[in-house]
């Protein structure tokens, strides 16, 4: 088991590796010149030629791709003699736009991405969890069919449709909830919470929604299963047969699935950050490719795909718990 | 045979002190989108302690929805269930869900098809077992778990201080078989229901199922029911026979009755086709001729006139009358419109012929 952590955690960070280098070939693909770009609108070929220096674009691409690795191990230093701007460890280089740091950028924004993923990861797993099996548990039922149709508008319901509709009514219109800004939980846990009840939901709603479909599905599926007669045929009541027997094999294909949302989730969820305005990576990440500007949008790529990797290991690992089938060695 | 029942129909109060199960006129009816599907209709039998009474009949015969009857395992929205299955003072059928419950497990158990997919994946079995043995015993886990280990020793694991920990896909098919049965002997059940026990298993393997089931028989003193399309099965372990077809009992008598003085044509069909090395070698076998029957629009008259080669000895009375089963010597019933002294011509001159081994003469 310990040998297979080890080699998944290589893996890991191989992938990242590949992911850093297809972010880095971002740079030299696009047909902007990161110089220009960095240098802004007031620019001559004088003052281009001097930050290439500086960023290294004049040095051999491998180079380059060397010592923006290094950057992220170790640091690094821009520029030469006085002029020397140092970026710490794990440095993804400069914002073009203002300068600062893409690593403190990140920093600031992944509370707000946090906040808003874990809330609504909870909500959507308890809510669509618990829809998914009473609506299998009572199949055909007007709860059922209430249950699928609120699902079947879940999914095909854009975030930036019930989120516009949630604060027009809730916030414009009824004043209900404040217009969601962002407090830090550790500032005001109640007002973090109150301003994030909306992002909470309308991100909460498609997932939730596709929960309870998916584990409706599972549950049915369960039930149908000669081992569920079998425990019938032990004499349990109904409620360990379905809560024990069902549920136990039921969700564990959730849980899998689980951790590749939220993997995902935490990496940015630009819809819901754009419609509320929440300053998370999603929406750092978003107005970096209109303004290309690229350190930041290679730094919020590695960090989510650093995510979605590292959640990936986590289902497996847990998976190995769940399932008694899968060992690894 | 002093415990076989005289007559299936009405017994009198005294039989019911050695009867472990019997069944009355049970009907088992599922009403589809089709039409009303039938799949048990007017079923009666009784089971002596001790004693083995295999069913056999074709898929779709019924044996299988009658077991799960037994049970108490229909759902209750799905079937319609009507008619008396007694266990002991207990009827199944009319006793409460909560009630059955109770029952199941401790004075009925069951033994499924396939215990791969009968063995819940993601529990060790002895927790299975024990799990069985907590529902209606109120002890401490340490002693539930002691007894599945016990009752694994019992039918045959070795180490089953060890195994108890295993997962059903750590073990092999025989020996998910034999955790099975000991999930179904952990409460010393009167009725044990093997619903196709060795079908999902290796040949090899079936025969010490089969004479692991017998020994613990002869042990626990339980009733068991076998359900199956094997016949060698029945042979094997049963002391009575029931032959099913569309939902009804066909013949019923002792093993010897059955197996060697059939006297209903679709038993001679099910003797028939079965593949043996010490029978005169014949260029096929001999199936049934035809399928089974749909259980929603069942043939009119006796069930099986369409495919019985002999109907037409019976005076159109085959497709107009649905025969009784009625007894044709003590002890052996048989529901069919050929008059007994023609069916034991028939028997005597096609039929056993070909059911004759090819070398020894007869059995």
């Amino acid at each position: 088991m310990l040998g297979y952590i080890v080699r998944r955690l290589i893996g890991v960070v191989l992938l990242l590796f590949v992911v850093s280098a297809i972010a880095f070939g971002l740079f030299f693909l696009i047909p902007a010149n990161p110089a220009q770009q960095a240098c802004g609108k007031a620019c001559n070929p004088e003052r281009i030629a001097i930050i290439e220096h500086k960023l290294g674009l004049d040095k051999p691409l491998l180079t380059q791709y060397g010592q923006f690795l290094k950057g992220i191990v170790a640091g690094r230093d821009y520029g030469e003699g006085t002029q020397v701007t140092h970026c710490p460890a794990p440095c993804f280089g400069f914002s073009f736009t203002t300068d600062q740091p893409v690593w403190e950028l990140i920093k600031d924004r992944f509370p707000v991405t946090l906040s808003i993923a874990v809330g609504a990861a909870v909500l959507w797993l308890v809510v669509g969890v618990s829809i998914g099996i009473v609506s299998a548990l009572r199949r055909g039922t007007w709860f059922d069919k209430a249950a699928m149709t609120f699902a079947l508008t879940g999914v095909s319901t854009p975030v930036y449709l019930t989120g516009i509709v949630a604060l027009f009514f809730l916030s414009a219109t009824w004043h209900v909830l404040p217009y969601p800004t962002y407090v830090a939980f550790t500032d005001d846990p109640l007002a973090w919470a109150q301003n994030l009840i909306m992002p909470w939901f309308t991100l909460a709603f498609v997932f939730a929604a596709m929960y309870a479909r998916l584990t409706r599905a599972s549950m049915l599926e369960t039930m149908g299963e000669d081992y569920i007669r079998t425990a019938r045929a032990k004499g349990l009541p109904e409620r360990q047969v379905v809560g024990k027997h069902g549920l136990r094999a039921a969700l564990t294909p959730i849980v899998t699935i689980f951790g590749l949302d939220l993997g995902q989730v935490l990496g940015g969820a630009i819809l819901t950050e754009t419609v509320f305005g929440l300053p998370g990576l999603g929406q750092l990440a978003l107005r970096a490719v209109f303004n290309t500007d690229l350190p930041i949008v290679m730094g919020v790529v590695l960090v989510a795909a650093f995510f979605v990797v590292i959640m990936n290991l986590a289902v497996d690992l847990v998976y190995a718990v769940l399932d008694p089938k899968v060992r690894y060695s | 045979m002093p415990d076989r029942p005289a007559a299936l129909g009405r017994p009198g109060p005294a039989a019911l002190d050695t009867a472990c199960l019997e069944v009355r006129d049970l009907r088992v009816h599922f009403p589809t989108d089709d039409g009303l599907v039938r799949a048990v209709d007017g079923l009666s039998f009784r089971v002596a302690k001790g004693r083995t009474l295999g069913i056999v009949g074709e898929s779709g015969s019924g044996k299988s929805v009658t077991s799960l009857a037994i049970l108490g395992l229909h759902d209750g929205t799905r079937a319609r269930l009507s008619g008396e299955i007694w266990l002991g003072g207990d009827d199944v059928v009319t006793a409460g869900a909560e009630r059955v419950r109770a029952l199941r497990g401790s004075r009925m158990a069951m033994i499924f098809q396939d215990p791969l997919s009968a063995l819940h994946p993601y529990f060790p079995v002895g927790a299975q077992i024990a799990e069985a043995y907590r529902v209606h015993t109120d002890v401490a886990r340490r002693v539930a778990r002691q007894r599945a280990v016990d009752m694994l020793g019992r039918v045959g694991i070795p180490q089953p201080q060890r195994r108890a920990d295993d997962y059903p896909h750590q073990f092999s098919g025989g020996m998910r078989q034999r955790a099975m049965i000991a999930m179904a002997l952990v409460n010393d059940p009167e009725l044990l229901i093997a619903d196709e026990p060795t079908t999902a298993l290796d040949v090899t393997v079936q025969a010490q199922i089969l004479e692991l089931m017998s020994d613990l028989q002869r042990e626990f003193g339980s009733a068991i029911v076998i359900v199956t399309h094997d016949l060698g099965v029945v042979a094997e372990t049963a002391d009575d026979v029931l032959v099913m077809y569309a939902g009804k009992a066909v013949e019923y008598g002792s093993v010897e009755d059955v197996f060697y003085r059939p006297e209903m044509p679709y038993t001679w069909g099910l003797l028939q086709s079965v593949a043996r090395l010490d029978r005169v070698r014949q260029d096929r076998l001999r199936p049934i001729a035809g399928a089974p029957p749909s259980l929603i629009t069942v043939p009119s008259g006796c069930a099986f006139h369409p495919r019985c080669p002999y109907c037409s000895l019976t005076d159109g009375k085959g497709e107009a009358a649905v025969p009784a089963l009625e007894e044709t010597a003590p002890g052996h019933l048989v529901a069919c419109h050929l008059p007994p002294p023609a069916r034991r011509r028939i028997f005597a001159e096609e039929i056993k012929p070909r059911l004759q081994p090819a070398t020894g003469g007869q059995r």
